[in-house]
């Protein structure tokens, strides 16, 4: 499922809001969510999951190319972990026989 | 502060102008569709965010940490999230007032 195919999810079931506020309350809830961890705060949506900043320390890498050493700073990488719900819903599916789309 | 569903109602409020009802059944909605999604086994890919992307796992030996008593991990099937570039760039360049 795609941004737009999600836009038409949420059109369907939200049918007294015009297209272009479904879209624009998509965009909303999207950009809330990047600036929120951009800003190194957490986002919490119970029964779905939360999404946190992990710290990856500073360290040594190489460059592929040339081979020679280059230092890399410490940084933070968004990460995401599936709430209760999520988790066993997804699972019972697959439990259910429903094969991945992919 | 953790960004939460009530915060993302207020903000479809102010600023796309939802009245507080809409705006709260909206945000409840659009976590649903998303996770309906991934229950049929389909991927759900947020350009400009980042993909949840469904992946099967097989059964594999665990063990219970108390005890030490060994039982297999059955079978399962996961939700894994990757950051797209964009946001990975952001989150990057946010340099860290110390761990959250």
């Amino acid at each position: 499922m795609t941004k737009s195919e999600l836009i038409l999810g949420l059109s369907e079931r939200q049918a007294h809001l015009a297209q272009p506020d479904v879209e624009l309350a998509v965009k909303s809830i999207i950009d809330q969510m990047a600036d929120s961890l951009s800003g190194g705060s957490r986002i919490e949506v119970r029964g779905f999951g939360s999404f946190s900043l992990h710290f990856r320390p500073p360290r040594l890498g190489r460059n592929p190319k040339t081979g020679s050493v280059v230092a890399l700073s410490g940084k933070y990488v968004p990460h995401f972990k599936p709430g209760k719900e999520l988790r066993e819903r997804v699972n019972a599916a697959a439990r259910a026989g429903k094969p991945l789309k992919t | 502060m953790a960004l939460t569903k009530a915060e993302m109602a207020q903000r479809l409020f102010e600023d796309v102008g939802l009245n507080k009802r809409e705006a709260k059944e909206f945000v409840d909605i659009f976590f649903d569709v998303i996770r309906e999604a991934l229950e049929k086994g389909e991927n759900v890919k947020l350009s400009g965010f980042g993909n949840f992307d469904l992946r099967q796992k097989n059964q594999r030996p665990g063990r219970n940490p108390k005890t030490g008593e060994e039982i297999p991990i059955s079978a399962r099937r996961v939700v894994t999230f990757r950051a797209g570039q964009k946001l990975k760039a952001r989150v990057e360049a946010h340099a860290g007032s110390g761990q959250q």
